[in-house]
């Protein structure tokens, strides 16, 4: 009877639900997930989680999450299935299309380099380095402006 | 080695219920349905083969929440996390036909999941109304006092999760310390009617689970005299002695008067 | 949040949960903290236990209030009212700390005589344009302070009073020039006697007539937190979207920010405002933001025109000659390196115009709204669910249908994924998946344990996760997403090199990647994000050595100094130590866990007692020291005296704590930065039960957008057809829009269907049985949900009429385990002038007993309801 995160490895981490920023231990062993808590060296959680926090373990295995790519054809019906990397150019391919047609390099003789066409949103709770490629590439590399997320306060 | 326990202390209890998904995440039990109970904040209702801890809400209690609120008009609620009590004498574990249900070096009552043949009687005799039998699986369930955590030296999985000390964990003399403590404390505070739930005086003789909330502990489901169903049993075989005893001592009598 | 940002100068919270422990009094206010942040909750209750009043005032009694000392309920969106009147209270009573007011406040600075309060002008301050529904700010400058002349041209004004994010770094910055004050505040026109001017009429009066608080519980409260503050005690705010989510919210917390300069509660232990984050990093998402108004670092985002042209105008118009924002043009050039590396070069302004402009309102209801008229092609959602999250849903995932592709990355197949497959649109008929062009790409997200990254917590502390897991079949982390679709626009860039791909070809987007799907390596983004030199990308220490000449390159520098040397990541640091942790993470800016701790000492630099020292002038050392860093120059001693001329940080004397200002004060008035004024006044929400009890004739925020349309209608003043207050807010045992927890066995048994709470009186008069389902109306939607009938809710008694509040918990949605309609269908689409953030928290329905079909008939029984007579 020895608990089953016994000879796990462990990766220190946070909580992904509120901004509290619980620490957290994810045990885990050949590449699988085994049991995450609470970290009890945090200063500002000691180990304590709330209900979400203490769920994070089946957020990630619960059978309601998405493993594979879907796709939904214009006046389609049903999801169909599709290839990661088609899905990718394909995308890819769309947002070149659109940024294409819309782009206004400038208005009145003034600089603007924007295309209004293309949005995103959402941010919250991506990570700080996936949130500054979003920006860069968005809006400094492709002249998206309409790049909003959750954040107000 | 020690024996260990929880003390509760409803007066720290938030109602989160980190304590039962807690549970849950490292017992890996199923859900118990998805019943919306109208009933406060409470759907999942009680403690059985899938909830092994179980927040109460009880709204309006007759005495305002810990800090007491302005005025006696205003509402209170306040929260209470239940548990299996892991009974100093154990109703279940004296029930139990099989020796499935065995008690653990540091005094927790376990029921081996491979020993257990579903016959209940455990169910029957538990006085808290603690244990229940899955039906589609067939065996009873409750608390394990996260035994396999325990031996590792790890606090069970409600306690660590706890984000206010609610539960605490640890030596049970020492709980029944810092229960007292905690309620010399609160009394300095001006909250003079918060009680130990600890029932020593019956057939339990104490649990290993101890409670601290303010008013009545019947508000919150504890029995005011919580026994173990087997006294009965006792008690209907003493009196069988005793009635066998005068029946005999009055045949005696009469064929001594007789004999006069 | 531009209400921290414009009162101390910077937007994050000033404080660390931790640091609640050492408070004699906390108010909990807009929050309910036990329930949304229940772990940070624990020390709260710690205070509590060490004797700390803790005080909650909210609407709701809800499981914070029972944990509290003290519970005032209050009407939904009377908050300016009561806080106004705490700041009343404060002044009456000569409850300030006088001290800390005359030195680090701007209490005793003169205004100008040409100022006029909505005192004086029945709800409006001066500058108000009628036509354009704005303000023109110059007459709330200080008395002296140089007028910036803005740049007029075809497209101006959007830019001149920017407001807005960029304000998160603490208001207009420029030159306020020598301005006079008066440290008796004897003067009339000093902010101190204007302030007390202001909120003369917010009494206690005022308080039970309409927030719904009986005028000797509210004195009760007021002299509760007023009498824990001082020289040695301390008191704590805190707040989440209880507040923001107002059309007055930035102006909310202003009201906060002036209570707490006024008590001389920030920078102290115990004290400070503590935002609260609903989200893992909500925080760093507006550091490093996915927004369009600013770029990292809280740099102002060019606007079209007003910034359009020259690097140097940009730069002019936005540094400032006095306090740490002189710094600026370092803090720009070194980004635009980090952007476009080589590319960005003395010659072509370092790439400044490679930015796009910004040319209106492109935040998430302003482009929206243009989706919802066709005007969008493509949207990225990652990790948001506006068809459920977002107000006015329904309009939300009607607009979906208009574009020509969607993207969404998250865990789960969300409603905003699948609204053309099982929306309400669809069931009831309205919508057919044939006849709804939109191309839909669903990609699965990885997830917290199975991707290397970093959250920046509520208290500015940045914490890396390190990574457990590979993320199974096709789920990938947003880096990897980013960077692999970016690879592929720049190759098709490459080949066509011409002036719209210019920034693009520029763009330095050269990661390693690695792992199993070749994920960019996080190390080298983090890199970025702290700087570098340009030469041979060694790591810069901290951002005191970014240089505006092009040598150096940082991608954020609020954060510059988390990895300050190769192979060091200071955000994944596991070795806390002393009261605030530190070596546990990384808090911007320099590892400061309080803001502005030079207000701990006295001007003479001593602590102002021994109670509560938490940084002091080491005269040995002639240095500053204490418990935490200080957010002060190390060695500048209490006396220094900046000479005549002095530029930045010099500029600021030695008893100049709030070092982003220029005049390194905390700003009770806030001169330039705000659009809705240079203080908090009460107006009624966009929707509401009442008149505005002191500006008959101006019941709303005159600057506030309504984005009003028929697809986005509001209930008008006194409409009889909606008598209850509407608010929503969360449970503690479900995720904002329900993308994280609907879908958990665990969680959603907890709280497995969507429910209103209510009071018995408004179920006796309506009919409506605890347990039973009852129905909800507004001008926007229609819903039904299961009625919670309880004690808790209170009836108000409001301008002497019963006011009744109604509840409802906004995570719900068609999918997942724990369902329910979508409380979202019955908001509107609104803007605070300041954030462009909805009001959540107060607007008017109507409720009755029953059901709704699923079908068309739903919709019939809405419209009638909205014909009744109003």
């Amino acid at each position: 009877m020895s608990p089953r995160n016994a000879d796990a490895d462990v990766a220190r981490s946070i909580c992904p639900y509120c901004g509290v920023g619980c620490g957290q231990l994810i045990f885990h062993k050949d590449n699988k997930l085994i049991s995450i808590e609470g970290d009890p060296a945090s200063p500002i959680s000691r180990g304590r989680l709330c209900p979400k926090g203490a769920d994070s373990y089946e957020l990630l295995t619960h059978p309601g999450r998405e493993l594979k790519a879907k796709y939904r054809r214009p006046h389609g019906t049903e999801w169909e299935d599709v290839e990661l990397e088609t899905a990718m150019n394909m995308i890819a391919e769309q947002v070149w299309k659109s940024r294409q047609e819309t782009f206004v390099e400038e208005q009145d003789g003034e600089t603007l380099m924007q295309t209004r066409s293309i949005a995103h949103l959402g941010g919250a709770t991506l990570d700080n380095e996936e949130n500054y490629l979003i920006k860069k590439l968005f809006t400094g590399g492709l002249g998206m402006v309409c790049v909003s997320n959750q954040a107000r306060i | 080695m020690t024996t260990t326990g929880f003390l509760t202390d409803s007066t720290l209890c938030i109602g989160c219920k980190a304590c039962e998904v807690a549970c849950k995440e490292w017992n890996q039990l199923p859900d118990d349905g998805y019943e919306w109970s109208g009933h406060s904040y409470d759907n999942t209702q009680a403690l059985g083969h899938s909830t092994w801890r179980h927040v109460k809400f009880v709204e309006d209690t007759p005495e305002p929440a810990v800090g007491g609120n302005l005025g006696e008009q205003l509402p209170a609620w306040s929260f209470s996390s239940d548990v299996c009590k892991h009974c100093e004498v154990a109703g279940c574990l004296e029930a139990c036909p099989t020796g499935a249900i065995v008690r653990m070096e540091f005094g927790a009552v376990f029921i081996q999941p491979d020993i257990c043949n579903g016959c209940s009687y455990c169910v029957v005799s538990c006085p808290f109304g603690v244990v229940q039998r899955n039906e589609e699986d067939g065996r009873a369930f409750k608390c394990t006092f996260c035994s396999d955590r325990q031996r590792a030296g790890l606090k069970p999985a409600c306690a660590q999760a706890c984000p206010t000390e609610s539960i605490r964990f640890g030596p049970l003399d020492e709980l029944r310390d810092q229960a007292q403590d905690r309620l010399k404390k609160l009394a300095a505070r001006g909250i003079e009617d918060a009680v130990i739930y600890d029932p020593t005086e019956t057939s339990v003789e104490g649990i290993h689970a101890l409670f601290l909330m303010r008013g009545d502990p019947r508000t919150y489901n504890l029995p005011q005299q919580p026994e173990v169903p087997t006294i009965y049993q006792k008690k209907g075989w003493t009196s069988a002695v005793i009635a066998a005893g005068s029946m005999l001592a009055l045949a005696l009598l009469s064929f001594l008067g007789e004999s006069k | 949040m531009p209400g921290l940002g414009t009162s101390f100068g910077r937007g994050g919270a000033t404080t660390a949960q931790q640091d609640l422990q050492f408070s004699d009094a906390i108010l909990i206010m807009g929050s309910s903290m036990a329930e949304n942040h229940p772990v940070g909750f624990q020390w709260v209750i710690e205070a509590r236990e060490k004797g700390a009043k803790v005080i909650h005032v909210d609407p709701r009694f809800n499981r914070t209030s029972a944990m509290a000392d003290y519970w005032l309920p209050l009407r939904a969106g009377s908050d300016i009212i009561f806080l106004g009147a705490l700041i009343n209270y404060v002044l009456r009573n000569e409850k300030y700390f006088r001290e800390y007011v005359v030195h680090y406040t701007n209490a005793s600075t003169i205004l100008r005589e040409d100022f006029q309060d909505t005192e004086d002008l029945g709800g409006l301050f001066s500058g108000f344009d009628a036509e354009a529904a704005s303000y023109s700010p110059e007459t709330w400058l200080y008395e002296g302070a140089p007028v910036r002349q803005p740049r007029k041209g075809k497209h101006a004004g959007h830019s001149d009073v920017v407001g807005g994010h960029g304000k998160d770094r603490g208001g207009e910055a420029g030159d306020i020039g020598e301005h006079k004050n008066d440290p008796t505040l004897m003067h009339p026109r000093c902010v101190f006697q204007v302030l007390k001017k202001h909120f003369a009429r917010y009494s206690a009066e005022l308080v039970e007539r309409s927030c719904g608080i009986p005028q000797e519980k509210f004195l009760q409260v007021a002299e509760a937190y007023t009498s824990a503050s001082g020289p040695d005690k301390t008191g704590a705010i805190c707040y989440a979207v209880g507040w923001t989510q107002h059309s007055t919210g930035v102006q909310i917390i202003r009201a906060a920010a002036i209570l707490q300069l006024l008590l001389g509660n920030i920078g102290r232990p115990g004290g400070g405002i503590l935002a609260l984050r609903g989200h893992a990093t909500i925080q760093g998402s507006t550091d490093i933001p996915t927004l369009y108004d600013i770029l990292p670092g809280y740099l102002p985002m060019p606007f079209f025109e007003s910034d359009s042209k020259k690097l140097s105008e940009y730069i002019e118009k936005h540094s400032s000659k006095t306090g740490w924002w002189s710094n600026f043009d370092k803090y720009i050039v070194s980004l635009l390196k980090a952007w476009y590396g080589e590319a960005a070069i003395r010659e072509n302004e370092f790439g400044f115009n490679y930015l796009p402009r910004v040319t209106g309102d492109h935040s998430h209801f302003g482009y929206w709204l243009d989706m919802a008229d066709g005007k969008l092609h493509g949207l990225f959602v990652m990790g948001q669910n506006p068809a459920v999250g977002a107000p006015n849903a329904r309009l939300e995932r009607r607009a979906l249908s208009k574009l020509k592709w969607l993207v969404v990355r998250d865990l789960v197949e969300t409603e905003t994924a699948s609204f053309w497959k099982d929306s309400p649109e669809i069931q009831r008929g309205e919508m057919k998946p044939q006849e709804i062009a939109t191309e839909v790409f669903f990609l699965p997200a990885a997830g917290h344990a199975e991707k290397a990254g970093s959250y920046t917590n509520t208290q500015r502390l940045m914490q890396f996760r390190e990574k457990a897991v590979d993320p199974p079949g096709d789920c990938r982390g947003e880096t990897w997403f980013m960077y692999h679709l970016g690879r592929r626009l720049k190759a098709r860039a490459e080949s066509e090199q011409t002036t719209r791909n210019a920034a693009l070809n520029a763009l330095t987007w050269d990661y390693r990647t690695g792992g199993q799907h070749g994920e960019p390596v996080v190390e080298e983004i983090v890199a970025e994000i702290n700087g570098y030199t340009a030469a041979d990308r060694t790591l810069v220490p901290g951002y005191k050595e970014l240089k505006n000449d092009g040598s150096t390159a940082c991608g954020c520098w609020i954060y510059s100094g988390v990895m300050p040397k190769k192979g060091e990541n200071k955000a994944r640091k596991r070795e806390p130590q002393g009261r605030y942790g530190h070596g546990w993470g990384y808090a911007w800016p320099s590892d400061r866990r309080i803001l502005y701790n030079r207000s701990s000492a006295r001007p003479d630099g001593k602590p102002w007692s021994e109670r509560k020292k938490l940084v002091w002038w080491d005269e040995d050392k002639k240095e500053w020291t204490g418990f935490d860093t200080p957010d002060f120059t190390k060695t500048k001693p209490p006396d220094y005296q900046p000479e005549k001329g002095a530029k930045g940080d010099d500029a600021l004397a030695g008893d100049a704590p709030f070092i982003m200002h220029p005049d390194g004060v905390g700003w009770l008035w806030v001169s330039s930065g705000l659009k809705d004024g240079p203080l908090p006044t009460h107006y009624e929400p966009l929707e509401s039960v009442t008149a505005n009890p002191l500006y008959p004739s101006h019941a709303i925020s005159p600057v506030a957008d309504k984005k009003e349309r028929a697809d986005n209608a509001y209930a008008h003043p006194g409409d009889k057809r909606f008598p209850y207050i509407l608010s929503t807010y969360r449970l503690t045992e479900h995720h904002t829009a329900g993308g994280m927890s609907r879908t958990l066995p665990h969680l959603a048994e907890l709280q497995p269907e969507l429910f209103a709470e209510i009071s018995p009186q408004l179920a006796i008069e309506l009919g409506i049985e605890n347990g039973k389902y009852m129905v909800l109306t507004t001008p926007r939607g229609i819903i039904e949900l299961r009625a919670l009938v309880t004690e808790r809710i209170k009836t108000l008694k409001i301008d002497g009429r019963h006011v009744h509040q109604i509840f409802v918990p906004y995570h719900f949605g068609y999918k997942g385990r724990a369902v329910g309609d979508v409380p979202n269908d019955l908001l509107a689409i609104s803007e605070e002038p300041n954030v462009r953030i909805m009001e959540t928290k107060a607007l008017v329905c109507n409720a009755k007993p029953g059901r709704l079909p699923r079908n068309k008939r739903s919709l019939a029984i809405w419209k009638q309801d909205l014909k009744r007579p109003a």
